[in-house]
């Protein structure tokens, strides 16, 4: 286990340098902004002392948005204004990546920074600013020699809040799509690899120590007038910010010269993991350069195919027929792969690719030992047993469409109803605390614990067959990856799953995709 | 030849939400005087002075400069000119004594050396070491402060003076030695001098000419001599409050009271 956990660390640190660039630069743009609209912001609330509450409540009420919300909300209202601005203008905006991140990140560091200069400036004593004028000061002389100068230790500790905040912050950009530390951090969490988790964390906390630290060599600087200290700190920010994603404009040239290259997107789990880099690993080795955008939401990654913002990804029926479609009540496996492969284009300029041979659906999962001895396979047979058995299911289950189809087509009635965190809920299940639990279907997990999964004769829980779905922009990738129909059994991707997920022996999900790749062919 | 005089405030009122806070004065301060601006809180003393470098503007009248309405041209221009201190000080606290000495100096781009030489000669004649030159207010006493905000309204040598209750945040000693100290000031640099007070310690013993203010008019104006002879009501208030303290403090000399 050695030498497999050291190719970890170095497989964190190799993801390091590019997300570190972006990240760094996303954050120090969005400073920027807020920097650019706070100046005129403060101005007003100097001049016009009556603002001050009304807007410093404003920028108070965005702060109690949580930011990773603050986020995802700007990815349907930019949507919404970009199909403005194609209709009138005849041009679109992006919705996903940069300019999300820049606007949620910069309003989010709006309060400290205008309560900093707003407070900073109030700070000036009365007499001394009647002094200023009464020495025949201009105006403008006397905010710049007097009242920035002693504002300064509070303005400066404004942006300091502000810079650590939005350096923070940053890594939920993932979730919108913009490269950041976050990458690192959400694939790091979700395949329990620590040394991603730990390494993207650190590598945010060591930035804002940082530039923390860069920004306090300029304030103690004005303070005490050491104008060497001052542009030690900011050339050494300075030379940060443009070393860093210099450097990062420099790796992405030659990219940006050629074509862009094909975007595929991965939700935020290890499946969707997997199968990017499958994805990703076939389109290279056609020649297509690819970049992957994953821990995306789930609703906003078919959001963003439509939009064009990314080119390729994984969906499941059951999903899109509610997400996509709208639908509220399930139809049968067939009827809604068909619908969806109508419906799709029609609607979104979204083509199914291929069906790719497995489904992700919910269902309920006994240990195979007790299963047998009971006699249990269908839920059918299960509904006689369950006022005997326990029911431990995940944290939202009981309030999914599928449990009340499931009490409707069979009658269920458990003994005992728990839910539980997913890792917890296995715990459970394994140390016999309950007898039945909610299960993915292509879940890992399976196999290795020896579980059964249990089958649905009225067909009461909706498919959530696996689809590879092609956005407007590729409408060429179809044909290049068409040849994955049908060609991942659920057992493989089980497996591939699991070789992620389990604790022992864990594989990367570059590795489990090749595994997986090998078995397509 | 009749002289200009230093200051001319004709018919000038200042209103702020409805009330007068000066009231239709009109005033001739001639040059070389040296004249106390007293009264009670509010009555419009500090007003009245600071119409005359223009911190307040009037809402009607004229205020005259040395016979330039100080309403034309830039304020910032009118106030470089005229010596300013005010009660508070307001020193700088970023800039060094020499700094806040040589504001005035800096601010009409005089050159280095000469600013540097200046803040020399003002530091002797208010007496303060030239060591303090260096030091920051927050190193300073009340009365030290007081010196180099005094220095500060002399350093580009006006011809006009306005002191606004400049040391009444003082201990009653220091007061003493700064008041001699404007007073000869006053006297060897030709200045005309304006001081706001409420002390009229200040008014009656150091100036040849004393202003009472009551409501936004002037009520008295004269010699301390025809001042403690007036029978205005507002004066006469005035006056008594002085001598109430000092018979009060004449009966705790008294041999049954001591001990």
């Amino acid at each position: 286990m050695g030498p497999e956990i050291g190719e970890r660390w170095l497989r964190a640190i190799a993801m390091l340098p590019d997300r570190l660039a972006a990240h760094l630069g996303v954050a120090a743009a969005a400073i920027g902004l807020a920097i650019l609209v706070s100046v005129p912001t403060v101005m007003l609330l100097v001049a016009r002392p009556r603002l001050r509450a009304g807007v410093l409540a404003g920028a108070a009420v965005i702060q109690t948005v949580p930011a990773l919300a603050l986020l995802a909300l700007f990815y349907p209202l930019l949507l919404a204004i970009g199909g403005i601005t194609q209709r009138v203008a005849g041009f679109g905006v992006p919705a996903l990546g940069l300019l999300p991140s820049l606007l949620a990140l910069a309003l989010y560091a709006l309060l400290p920074l205008v309560r900093g200069g707003a407070d900073g400036l109030a700070s000036v004593p009365a007499e001394t600013l009647d002094a200023a004028d009464g020495i025949g000061m201009t105006r403008r002389q006397r905010l710049v020699h007097v009242e920035l100068p002693l504002a300064a230790p509070i303005v400066m500790g404004g942006l300091r809040v502000a810079a650590v905040w939005t350096i923070g912050a940053a890594t939920l950009a993932t979730t919108v799509g913009q490269k950041s530390l976050g990458d690192l951090i959400f694939a790091g969490l979700q395949i329990e690899d620590w040394a991603l988790v730990v390494t993207g964390c650190l590598a945010a906390a060591f930035l804002a120590i940082i530039v923390d630290m860069a920004l306090w060599r300029v304030e103690t600087g004005l303070a005490e007038r050491a104008w060497g200290k001052c542009l030690l700190g900011l050339g050494l920010l300075v030379a940060l910010v443009t070393g860093v994603v210099g450097w990062y404009a420099a790796e992405q040239a030659p990219q940006a010269a050629g074509q862009r290259p094909v975007v595929i997107g991965a939700k935020s789990f290890s499946e969707q993991y997997i199968l990017a880099e499958l994805i990703a690993e076939r389109l290279r080795a056609q020649g297509i350069p690819v970049t992957i955008r994953s821990g995306l939401g789930s609703v906003i990654a078919f959001r963003a195919l439509a939009a064009g913002d990314i080119d390729v990804y994984v969906d499941y029926t059951g999903t899109l027929w509610d997400n996509a479609l709208g639908n509220k009540v399930p139809a049968p496996r067939r009827l809604m792969l068909q619908s969806l492969r109508a419906e799709l284009p029609r609607r979104f300029k979204v083509e199914i690719a291929a069906s790719l041979g497995f489904e992700n659906a919910y269902a309920l999962a006994m240990r195979r030992a007790d299963a047998d001895r009971l006699g249990i396979d269908t839920l059918a047979d299960l509904a006689t047993a369950a006022p005997r058995l326990a029911l431990a299911s995940d944290t939202e289950f009981q309030s999914r469409l599928e449990w009340r189809a499931l009490q409707a087509a069979y009658g269920l009635k458990f003994r005992r109803l728990t839910s539980y965190t997913p890792t917890l809920m296995v715990r459970a299940l394994t140390s016999g605390e309950a007898d039945v639990m909610t299960a993915f279907s292509s879940d890992g997990r399976i196999a290795a614990d020896n579980l059964k999964l249990l089958t649905d004769p009225r067909g009461a829980l909706p498919a959530y067959d696996a689809v590879l779905l092609i956005g407007p922009r590729r409408p060429d990738l179809k044909a290049k990856l068409a040849g994955l129909e049908g060609k991942i059994p659920v057992e493989a991707m089980r497996e591939a799953n699991w070789q992620v997920d389990r604790d022992d022996n864990k594989r990367t999900t570059q590795q489990a995709a090749a595994w997986l790749a090998a078995r397509t062919r | 030849m009749i002289a200009v005089p230093a200051l001319e405030y004709r018919d000038v009122s200042v209103r702020r939400g409805g009330t007068a806070i000066v009231d239709g004065v009109s005033l001739v301060i001639p040059a070389g005087s040296f004249v106390a601006l007293t009264g009670a809180s509010g009555a419009g003393k500090t007003t009245l002075l600071r119409l005359a470098n223009r911190m307040v503007r009037a809402d009607s009248g004229s205020v005259l400069g040395f016979g330039t309405d100080v309403a034309d041209g830039e304020a910032a221009d009118l106030r470089r000119g005229i010596g300013y201190a005010s009660q508070g000080v307001g020193l700088f606290p970023h800039w060094t004594v020499a700094e806040n000495i040589a504001a005035v100096p800096w601010l009409l781009r005089h050159a280095p050396q000469r600013r540097a030489a200046r803040v020399a000669e003002l530091l002797d004649l208010v007496e303060l070491p030239r060591g303090f030159a260096d030091r920051y207010p927050r190193q300073l006493s009340g009365g030290q402060a007081s010196r180099v905000g005094l220095a500060r309204a002399l350093a580009a040598a006006p011809r006009l003076l306005l002191l606004d209750e400049p040391f009444g945040a003082l201990d009653p000693e220091t007061r003493v030695s700064l008041a001699d100290k404007v007073a000869g000031l006053h006297a060897d640099h030709g200045l005309t001098t304006l001081m706001v007070t409420h002390d009229l310690a200040d008014a009656l013993t150091r100036v040849e000419r004393v202003i009472v203010c009551d409501a936004g008019r002037i009520v008295a104006d004269g010699t301390p001599a025809d001042l403690v002879a007036s029978d205005h009501p507002a004066v006469r208030a005035l006056v008594a409050a002085p001598l109430e303290q000092a018979e009060k403090l004449a009966a705790l000399r008294r041999p049954d009271r001591a001990g």
